[in-house]
């Protein structure tokens, strides 16, 4: 076969290589849909009804199913740990782009790389056992939204660094010559070109790890403490919406198991709504005079 | 982590219901067990074990508490009923068969001076009206406390043996499994916590640094659960009615052999002393 019959072929074949990805794009699209029709099929004897999901108390054995403070939980770790994430990964991925040696940054993208690969729940496992103690030492009990916050930043950070990398690297190839050839500094044109221009990449990198933090599950169980409470201080045990499904699932059955449905219900119409608000936001700040220049995935 | 394996049994015990519910009316013998969710995962790993062992038998393991196994057996919609505590006086027309014994152990961490805690202090600082070591001879430091999760059995025991409801517990730590319990108290020096007593006395024995309490003056360890002289215990019973068929027989002499002990271990409860 020659080469040319690969670039012209019949449009059979086109029509056969869109059917079979529209059905695979498809199929995708109706599982989320019927993950979300089961969710609430399942929780909807109490969503639909005065339950009291949306108050504090959360009294299985009693009947109370309070969701409120579970879901204040998985916000507040999952907002501290991006606040703890964030600076530093841009100023990793900036260090390690612009100002390492490049085989220096090279290795330390490959170590990120290797982070990035670790099971979630060895995080966990190291939080439970080291971090948590040593926080117990000066605010005990050690397990709390801020020990779960900061197993959580580790976990994110490693991708969060290598997304933001790519990023920059984009907004480099782009620009980093015209603003060297204008005679400006490094850190300025970083500052004030590169930065802003791959802003519209970052910020969608940012909401998907938002998305990570809430919806994991095991890190958090071991280091979080689990108490069902408003955390009063950063040193408070909480409990998330992850946990809460994963610590009692396995014994629950009636109106308990329900309630743990709608404790999933709610995490992934949470997940979704802060996707779309996402979604929402980057397009508007891609169209932004910081824009120009963007990338054209979108 | 341990919390994979629970919810595989709850999985397996599913499925399980789901097959032996599709071939009831398949010939070959069936058997039905219900009752305590606290024995069905123990049941299920059994069954399995006899199924193989068996060919051509059924067993059926539903949860659905204690109750619902006594109910079932009465009412003959179950061969055995799954019962996780003493017969009561009222029930006398049953059978039981300790096949198991579940019990928990109060831990501390093995730098914790205090050696031993009343039934009434323990009260106290579960309920947060005692917050510091001082005030039952050890240190003055605060008190970690850790619960175990709504639903577990062991809450379920040690919440019954305090005659406490759930809410009145002011918990700093709640866990899931024993493995994280272990590690939460060994891992803070200010903790106190209550596991099953299998987990804490093989923790504790290989080097972890906890050490389990005595309660009420006995010995906390698998040998005083299994004689039935630890009060904080309770037997988990396949109980009966009238005399058993063929297969029923054949079913609990088989959980009460000592060829089922690893089994019983590996779910973290006690093989009874005697078989």
């Amino acid at each position: 076969m020659s080469p040319a019959s690969i670039s012209f072929r019949r449009p059979s074949a086109d029509r056969l290589l869109y059917r079979a990805l529209a059905v695979s794009a498809g199929a995708v699209a109706a599982i989320l849909a019927l993950i979300l029709v089961y969710l609430t099929a399942a929780s909807a004897s109490l969503l639909f009804a005065d339950a009291g999901l949306w108050r504090l108390d959360w009294h299985p054995s009693l009947g109370a199913y309070g969701l409120l403070a579970m879901l204040v939980g998985s916000l507040t770790v999952s907002a501290l740990a991006l606040l703890f994430a964030v600076p530093p990964g841009l100023v990793l991925a900036i260090w390690g782009r612009f100002f390492a040696p490049p085989w220096l940054g090279g290795l330390y993208r490959g170590a990120m790389g290797l982070l990035a690969s670790i099971p979630s729940v060895v995080y966990g496992f190291w939080g439970l056992v080291t971090l948590v103690p040593w926080l117990n030492r000066w605010a005990p009990p050690g397990a709390s939204l801020l020990a779960a916050a900061l197993v959580l930043a580790l976990m994110i950070l490693p991708i969060l660094v290598l997304q933001a990398d790519l990023a920059l690297d984009e907004a480099r190839r782009r620009h980093l010559p015209a603003a060297m050839a204008l005679g400006a500094s490094v850190s300025g044109t970083v500052r004030r070109v590169l930065l802003p221009t791959a802003a519209p990449e970052l910020l969608p990198a940012v909401l998907l790890q938002l998305g990570r933090a809430l919806g994991e599950t095991m890190a958090v169980l071991m280091v979080a403490g689990n108490v069902v409470q408003l955390p009063a201080t950063i040193t408070s045990p909480i409990r998330t919406l992850t946990a809460n499904i994963a610590l009692e699932m396995a014994y629950a059955s009636g109106a308990h198991q329900t309630a743990l449905f709608a404790s999933g219900w709610l995490l992934l119409v949470l997940v979704t709504l802060i996707m779309l608000g996402a979604r929402a936001m980057a397009g508007r700040f891609g169209a932004g005079p910081a824009g120009e220049g963007r990338g054209d995935a979108r | 982590m341990k919390l994979v394996p629970r919810n595989l049994f709850f999985v397996v015990t599913l499925v399980a219901a789901l097959f032996a519910a599709g071939c009831s009316r398949q010939s070959g013998e069936h058997l039905v067990l219900t009752g305590s969710s606290t024995i069905a995962p123990l049941a299920t790993v059994l069954a399995e074990r006899f199924e193989a062992a068996h060919p051509g038998v059924k067993v059926d393991v539903q949860a659905g508490g204690s109750a619902r196994g006594v109910a079932d057996v009465r009412q003959g919609l179950a061969n055995i009923g799954m019962v996780s505590r003493a017969l009561k006086a009222d029930e006398g027309d049953l059978v039981a068969d300790t096949i198991a014994q579940d019990g928990i152990a109060m831990i501390v961490h093995r730098d914790n001076p205090v050696a031993a805690l009343t039934r009434e202090q323990i009260i106290a600082i579960y309920t947060g009206k005692l917050r510091d070591w001082k005030a039952v001879g050890g240190t003055d430091a605060p008190i970690t406390v850790v619960n175990k999760a709504e639903g577990r059995s062991t809450l379920e025991l040690f919440l019954s043996h305090l005659k406490l409801e759930a809410p009145a517990i002011r918990a700093d730590v709640v866990i899931g499994d024993n493995q994280q319990g272990i590690k939460t108290v060994a891992g803070n020096p200010q903790a106190i916590g209550y596991v099953s007593i299998g987990t804490a006395e093989y923790e504790a024995g290989r080097g972890t640094p906890v050490r389990l309490l005595p309660l009420d003056g006995v010995e906390p360890s698998t040998a005083t659960v299994a004689a039935g002289r630890f009060p904080l215990s309770r037997p988990l019973n396949l109980v009966h009615r009238g005399e058993l068929s063929g297969i029923a027989r054949d079913f609990v002499a088989f959980a009460r052999s000592p060829q089922v002990n690893d089994l019983v271990t590996g779910q973290y409860f006690v093989p009874p002393a005697v078989r």
